[in-house]
This record gives structure tokens, C-alpha cells and sequence, in this order.
């Protein structure tokens, strides 16, 4: 029977189920990653970030939060060219830390 | 004619008082409620920022007021106002007659079974940031002691910043002792993740954001946005809490071996009992009310009544004991004036 609309699913993070295996090989790779405070500078000041959504706050936390499809999806957009490094006040290299999950990510799909 | 000067409370901030005191030649009383001197230091492990032991710094103080007369057990059943000086009648039955009152009785921990939501008293995974530093200090918690600890949470601003809890103040300690408990677990037990569900940190003092880095970048402590909204156990006796990830904007859920309530600061009802019969006024936050919130901290609206540490307001260890050396010197320069 169809009533017309239906439940779309649940969007809720389940941190139970997250395997944060990778991103633990990653914090020893770049023990910064977990240095980030979610400021949004980096965002902020991302040429690729109004056309494309490219966030690397956002990634950090993606994959975090086991998401890194959209991780990937927004990774595609980046252009290396290194701004977000320069202000991020936590002095996290964020330019290598892209390098750094593309290397790790792609290595073991 | 000697002046008596009588300390309430005997926490650091009465302590390290008596101990000035005493090292300018008076001789003050101190009266403390309970059958120990320190007050809640006395029962942390080690404080932040550097770990350094509560028991080296409260053993420190009391020696420095040894020479200080010193009641425990004791309350003051009444005060009365005489002409130009107060009567105070002490529970033991003895009177003393004096012109000059330092209130040190400090704060209450915020009681967390009020948060319903939380489970303090119902689960057995659930305890707070005082029962989590009673067990560092050696103090055997089955709790604790039964749990897996291969996942373990910490709650901020239990019983603060929350009007339903009455108390809309921040708690300001409880940040930090966070981050420092969380480190601790992590010490104790490396393979366990560590979450903080915070709404801010607050790391205002000297060194705390760098400790907050620390356990970021060095202890892995996983720090999540979002104000835990409800706790239940499941059929395992595991909690399982929910929290908006705020910064993704999704509903978060996970299952804890234990979960621990940063729960805050409030004025203490002995506080207020002693305030009462005064009588001095409580603050618009709940605690006693300072003579001026900026210039005269220590002082009461009471001519030759003093103020230091947590009864006026959330403190640190060194902030309270830097108003203990002020008031100390405030008592100095209040007796000076009666010559
Ligand atoms: C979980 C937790 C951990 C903390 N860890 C740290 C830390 O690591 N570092 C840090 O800097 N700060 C820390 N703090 C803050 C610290 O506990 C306070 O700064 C400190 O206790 C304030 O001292 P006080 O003497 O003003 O008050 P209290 O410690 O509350 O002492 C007051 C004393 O007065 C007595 N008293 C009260 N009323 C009466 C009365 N009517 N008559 C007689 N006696 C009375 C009480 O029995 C008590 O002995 C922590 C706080 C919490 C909640
Ligand atoms: S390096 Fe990539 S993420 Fe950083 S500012 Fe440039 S395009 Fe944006
Ligand atoms: S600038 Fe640095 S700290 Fe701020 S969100 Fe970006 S990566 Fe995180
Ligand atoms: S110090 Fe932190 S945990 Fe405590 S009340 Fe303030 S914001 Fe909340």
C-alpha cells in the first residue's frame, strides 16, 4: 500500500559500528589530525570551497564519523594549493594531510 | 587588645589565610564543619595543568596553619550582633566575641541524580568527575572496578549553564578537569576510546589549552559538539547515550563501559546557612555576594567581613589561594585601621 510519502533513512552516526582503524594509521602518520578545532578557517579561505563544498574540516571529520565517501567526493575538488595551511591556527599541514589520506585511503581499497 | 579572627571553613582558602595570618603575628581560629581540614582538594588526586599531587599541596597548607586554633566538627549555631563586634556561638558550646570574619566555605558539587535524563543512581555505569577522583585517589568504586572500560565518556556542564538545573552559570573548572580525567583513563587504560561531548570549551587559564592539545594530538581523546541529551542501558548493562554531532549536523549514538558527569560548581547550603545569620547576600549566580565583582572581591558588604575562594563563585585552586593571600592582607590592613 502506498500512503504517499516513506520514511527516508536514518542519517544517525552510529559511533559503535565506526571502524576508525585507518584513521588511527593516519593519526600515527599525521598525529596533527587530531589537533583540529573545527574553526573553519581552513573552509573559509578554500578557492575550491564556494563552487565545490571541498572542506578539509569537514573531511577531518567525515572520517571520523565513517563517512569517507563524502570524504573522497569532496577531496576530488581540492587543487593542493596550500591556503588552508597557511591559516589554520593550529598549525595543522593541512596540504599534506590531503596527501597523506589519499595515500593511506586509495593503498587499501 | 587582641583581635579575634575567625576563619569559616577550612578548604585552602581558609587555610592559606591562617597560614598569612599567622606569619603576621596574629592568631586566627579557624572552624571547619567536617572532621578534616583541605575541603574538596582534599579528596582530588592531582591537579591541573601539571598533575601536581592535591595531597602534597593540602599537607603544605595545613602545616603552614598548624599554629592557628583550629575547631573541626564544629558549626556556628548562631550569630549576634553587638554594638561594634559579633558573638558567635559555636556548636561545641564555646562563644567568641570578634569584630573580624573571613567566610572560605567554598562550594557544593552540583547534585547530578537532578539531571534525571543522565541515570546518576540508576545505572551502574554512571558516575561523576568527584567519584572518577575518588577512585584515582585510591578508593575502591565497583562501579569502576566491574566495568570493561573499552569505551568511555565524559559529559560536560552537568548541573551548569542549564536553567532547568537552576543554575545557569558556567562551572569554569570543569573543561579542564575533563581533559584531565580523560587523560588519565587513557593513561590507565591505552586501548579504550575517550569522548568528551562538550557545547564550548572553556580553556582560560594559564597552560590549559595546551593540555587540551595534549590530549587531542597525544591521547587521541575524541571531542564531539553536542550536549548529551539522554542515557539508557541495554541488556548487556552498557549505557548508550545520544548527542547531535553538531558539527555535522547528525544524530550521534554510541555504547559506553562508562559514562562520567563533569557536574559543576554551586553554593553550598552550609554557605548560605552562615550567610543567613549574618547576615550577607547571595549574588544574583547563587553564591555570596562580593562587595564590588571587580575592585573588592574579598570583601563583603560587612564592614570587617572577608571573602576568599569558591563561596563567592566557581574557582581554581590558584585563584582561590590568591584570594586567600588578599583577604589575608585585607584583615592585616582592616585591624591596622581600628588603631
Ligand atoms: C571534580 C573537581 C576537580 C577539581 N580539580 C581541580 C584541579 O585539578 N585544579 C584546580 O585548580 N582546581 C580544581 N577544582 C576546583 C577546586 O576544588 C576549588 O578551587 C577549591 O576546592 C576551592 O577551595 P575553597 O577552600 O574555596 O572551598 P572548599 O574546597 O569547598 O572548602 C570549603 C571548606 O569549608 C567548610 N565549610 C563549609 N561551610 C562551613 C560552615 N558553615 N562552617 C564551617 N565550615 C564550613 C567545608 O567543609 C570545607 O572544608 C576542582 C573542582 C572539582 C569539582
Ligand atoms: S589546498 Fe585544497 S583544501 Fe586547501 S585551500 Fe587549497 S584547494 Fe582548498
Ligand atoms: S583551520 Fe585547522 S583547526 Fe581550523 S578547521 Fe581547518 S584544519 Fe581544523
Ligand atoms: S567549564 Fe566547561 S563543562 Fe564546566 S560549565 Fe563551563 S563550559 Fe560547561
Amino acid at each position: 500500500m502506498d500512503f504517499g510519502f516513506r520514511i527516508s533513512p536514518s542519517s544517525a552516526i552510529n559511533l559503535d559500528n565506526v571502524d576508525l582503524t585507518l584513521f588511527e594509521r593516519l593519526h600515527e602518520m599525521e598525529p596533527d589530525v587530531y589537533k583540529c578545532m573545527a574553526c573553519g578557517s581552513c573552509s573559509a579561505t578554500c578557492p575550491a570551497s564556494v563552487y565545490s563544498g571541498m572542506s578539509i574540516r569537514k573531511v577531518i571529520l567525515c572520517l571520523q564519523r565513517g563517512r569517507e565517501k563524502e570524504a573522497f567526493r569532496m577531496m576530488k575538488n581540492c587543487m593542493l594549493c596550500g591556503k588552508c595551511t597557511m591559516v589554520c591556527p593550529r598549525g595543522i599541514n593541512t596540504r599534506h594531510l590531503i596527501l597523506s589520506i589519499s595515500k593511506l585511503y586509495s593503498e587499501t581499497k | 587588645m587582641k583581635e579575634n579572627i575567625v576563619i569559616i571553613g577550612g578548604g585552602i582558602a581558609g587555610l592559606e589565610a591562617a597560614g598569612q595570618l599567622l606569619k603576621l603575628g596574629y592568631s586566627p581560629i579557624i572552624i571547619e564543619r567536617t572532621e578534616r581540614l583541605g575541603g574538596h582538594v582534599a579528596s582530588w588526586h592531582r591537579l591541573f595543568p601539571d598533575m601536581s599531587p592535591a595531597k602534597e599541596l593540602v599537607d603544605g597548607l595545613v602545616a603552614a596553619a598548624s599554629g592557628a586554633n583550629i575547631f573541626l566538627n564544629t558549626e556556628i549555631s548562631f550569630v549576634n550582633r553587638l554594638k561594634d563586634s559579633y558573638n558567635i556561638m559555636l556548636s561545641n558550646g564555646i562563644s567568641i566575641i570578634t569584630r573580624i570574619m573571613l567566610v572560605t566555605t567554598g562550594f557544593s558539587v552540583f547534585d547530578a541524580s537532578k539531571k534525571e535524563e543522565y541515570g546518576y543512581g540508576v545505572y551502574d555505569q554512571v558516575i561523576t568527575n568527584r567519584d572518577l577522583e575518588h577512585w584515582f585517589n585510591g578508593n575502591a568504586d565497583p562501579r569502576i572496578d566491574n566495568s570493561a572500560m573499552n569505551a568511555v565518556g565524559f559529559v560536560h556542564c552537568v548541573g551548569s549553564r542549564d536553567e532547568k538545573a537552576r543554575n545557569s552559570q558556567c562551572s569554569k573548572v570543569c573543561c579542564i578537569t575533563a581533559v584531565k580525567q580523560a587523560i588519565e583513563i587513557r593513561q590507565k587504560f591505552p586501548e579504550a576510546s575517550v569522548y568528551c561531548f562538550y557545547m564550548d570549551l572553556r580553556m582560560f587559564g594559564k597552560k590549559y589549552e595546551d593540555f587540551y592539545i595534549n590530549a587531542q594530538r597525544d591521547y587521541g581523546i575524541r571531542f564531539i559538539r553536542g550536549r548529551v541529551s539522554e542515557v539508557s542501558e541495554n541488556i548487556e548493562g552498557k549505557v548508550v547515550i545520544k548527542a547531535e554531532d553538531t558539527l555535522s549536523g547528525k544524530p550521534v549514538k554510541v555504547t559506553l563501559d562508562l559514562l562520567v558527569l563533569m557536574a559543576g560548581m554551586v553554593c553550598s547550603q552550609a554557605s548560605s546557612r552562615v550567610a543567613g545569620m549574618i547576615p550577607l547576600p547571595t549574588d544574583s549566580d547563587g553564591f555570596l555576594k562580593s562587595k564590588d565583582n571587580v575592585y573588592g572581591v574579598v570583601e563583603s558588604p560587612k564592614e570587617g567581613i572577608f571573602y576568599a575562594g569558591a563561596c563567592t563563585g566557581p574557582k581554581t585552586v590558584p585563584e582561590a589561594l590568591a584570594e586567600a593571600r588578599a583577604a589575608a592582607l585585607d584583615v592585616h590592613l582592616f585591624i591596622n585601621g581600628l588603631k
